[in-house]
């Protein structure tokens, strides 16, 4: 006779709330030990680009597409201080938990399901990003641009964008054999993605076939609603945008589980 | 004191129960058709060499390998589909630590604390009685990174009990450790065990199973071979006494085929051989040292002598 378990009406769901705070509260207990190496990276280095680019490339070109060009780079380079502090930590971040440090198989052997893993660390970073994300803009208006109510909802694209490349980050780590792996992910997509999302220069300047191309990629979403919040917001156009980010998000959700199932759960 | 209290003492009833299990990792099954028992309230050693299944077997007790075949229930939730369930009542004592390093040893407890799910009113007593059992109150604010080995072992122990868990599986908890730390842990495990926790523990030290397990089963190749108290399988499996002969390579060979014309079985010990169940056999009498028989010859004799 096996014990019959007394609990057995407590079945426990997916998804549950106290298994995504055990994950976070890990998290968030580890930031207090390294925060200030996180924040000082991806505070300058966006800061960096905003000096080089905005000053740089400012003192050739002043206006594009209708903006300053301190203003223009000032508002782009919020998607790239997202990706910089969402699907790279995510993606050595997984790779370090899972393998050196089997900090995964230690959670998983607790009442917490992969599914509920992966959300959780995906929330944790998209919340770090939306942060992060929202320092470049701080940059940007202490170098003259001007504030409005609109940009108060940048944080939140921040997090939107930040939680569906975290995923991404999740997933190429999931199905990543080995470090070096990560080396074409970062040379064959991040690289072209980045350069190629309105972010530095208009799209308007590139061939169609490469601005068709830009609808499929997040970065270029992201530095338009970031665009439209300081600016003006331009309706239907950034409903697209909002809904293109939303499906980054849930796809990449998705697909990171099924990638860190797999790793994790033999 | 226990949560568990009532359920202590209650015999017959399994805190772990296995039929039939196999696990496949490609061409290599690593579990071939396991049965295993564990009564609640009993400390059982699962015992074998390197290879034999052990460490496969204590992660298909926490879902995190999916049986192929056969059935699995842990306190009685039924494995994979109410893993979480059962989870949430066992404590875990991974062989490899895992701790965050570069948190305190209460920061460690307290983040599973919080994966335990202890609701904030005991949180904090948890982490207290978590820290007095590995005797960490001292260190409590030290970085992982800066204990011993000894300490990193206890830490890691008391962070699979902070929830005082019905069932405890140890997979190989004291591999790699110099014998006062052993004997140190092994105390720790000796108390729990006397709280009346249900204990599963993988191990390939013999002296280990025999002094923590009630009752021991032996692996091989993915399978039990034979299971039972240590004083039990010795006496099935090796008889009372045991002879061992000291000698040249060459001695220790004639030795060997000696008594396997006198139809009794014979394990190498490195340097010597020892003749098994030489009980009644008195023509032996002077050829070597008379011992009694122990879990270590067991273990050999069912098991191979080469180490997989």
């Amino acid at each position: 006779m096996a014990v019959s378990a007394a609990s057995r009406a407590r079945r426990l769901g997916r998804l549950e709330r106290p298994a995504l705070t055990g994950v976070l509260v890990r998290e968030i207990v580890n930031f207090s030990s390294y925060w200030r190496s996180s924040t000082f990276s991806s505070t300058v280095e966006p800061t960096i680009y905003l000096l080089a680019f905005g000053f740089g490339f400012g003192s050739i070109v002043s206006r594009i597409a209708g903006y300053e060009y301190i203003d223009f780079v000032g508002t782009g380079i919020v998607a790239t201080a997202v990706l910089f502090s969402s699907a790279f930590p995510a993606m050595f971040g997984t790779f370090v938990k899972y393998s050196f440090q089997r900090t995964y198989d230690a959670i998983l052997a607790a009442p917490v399901d992969t599914e509920e893993l992966v959300t959780a660390e995906a929330l944790w970073i998209a919340t770090r990003a939306g942060v992060y994300g929202s320092v470049p803009l701080l940059v940007a208006l202490v170098f003259g641009l001007d504030p409005g109510w609109g940009m108060l909802t940048v944080p939140l694209v921040a997090w939107l964008a930040g939680f569906g490349w975290a995923s991404f980050g999740i997933s190429v780590a999931g199905f990543a054999k080995s470090f070096e792996n990560f080396n074409y992910v970062v040379s064959a997509v991040l690289t072209p993605l980045f350069l190629v999302a309105g972010t530095f220069f208009p799209l308007s300047q590139l061939p169609e076939w490469a601005q068709v191309l830009a609808q499929f990629n997040p970065l270029y979403h992201c530095v338009q609603l970031v665009r439209h919040a300081a600016f003006g917001f331009d309706g239907w156009a950034d409903v697209g945008h909002l809904a293109a980010l939303v499906s980054f998000g849930l796809l990449m959700w998705r697909i990171a589980i099924y990638a860190m199932e797999r790793k994790l759960i033999d | 004191m226990l949560p568990t209290g009532k359920l202590t003492g209650m015999s017959g009833e399994l805190a772990i129960r296995l039929r039939g299990v196999v696990k496949r990792y490609g061409p290599i099954t690593a579990v071939n058709g396991l049965d295993l028992d564990v009564p609640v309230g009993t400390c059982v050693g699962l015992l074998g060499p390197n290879g034999a299944g052990k460490s496969t077997t204590m992660r298909l007790l926490t879902a995190q390998s999916i049986a192929d075949e056969g059935e699995l229930q842990v306190l009685g939730f039924r494995l994979p589909g109410e893993s979480k369930a059962a989870r949430a009542e066992c404590g875990v004592v991974p062989q490899l630590d895992n701790l965050d390093v570069t948190l305190t040893v209460e920061q460690n407890l307290l983040v599973f604390a919080h994966l335990y799910r202890i609701g904030r009113a005991e949180r904090r007593g948890a982490i207290e009685r978590a820290l007095a059992m590995a005797n960490l109150v001292d260190r409590r604010d030290t970085r992982v990174d800066k204990l011993s080995g000894g300490m990193r072992r206890r830490l890691l122990i008391a962070r699979g009990l902070v929830h005082r868990p019905r069932l405890v599986l140890l997979d190989e908890p004291t591999v790699g450790l110099d014998p006062q730390v052993r004997q140190e842990l092994w105390a720790l495990i000796d108390a729990l065990r006397s709280e009346g926790t249900t204990i599963l523990m993988s191990t390939h030290y013999i002296e280990e199973a025999q002094r923590l397990a009630d009752t021991v089963l032996i692996m091989s190749h993915g399978s039990a071979v034979a299971a039972g108290p240590p004083t039990q399988l010795v006496a099935e499996h090796a008889g009372r006494e045991a002879l061992e002969v000291y000698g040249p390579p060459s001695r220790l060979a004639e030795v060997e085929a000696e008594a396997g014309a006198a139809g009794l079985r014979t394990r190498r010990t490195g340097t010597s051989v020892s003749i098994l169940g030489v009980d009644g056999h008195s023509r032996y009498a002077a050829a070597g040292e008379r011992r009694p028989a122990n879990l270590e010859d067991v273990f050999v004799l069912l098991t191979g002598e080469e180490i997989a």
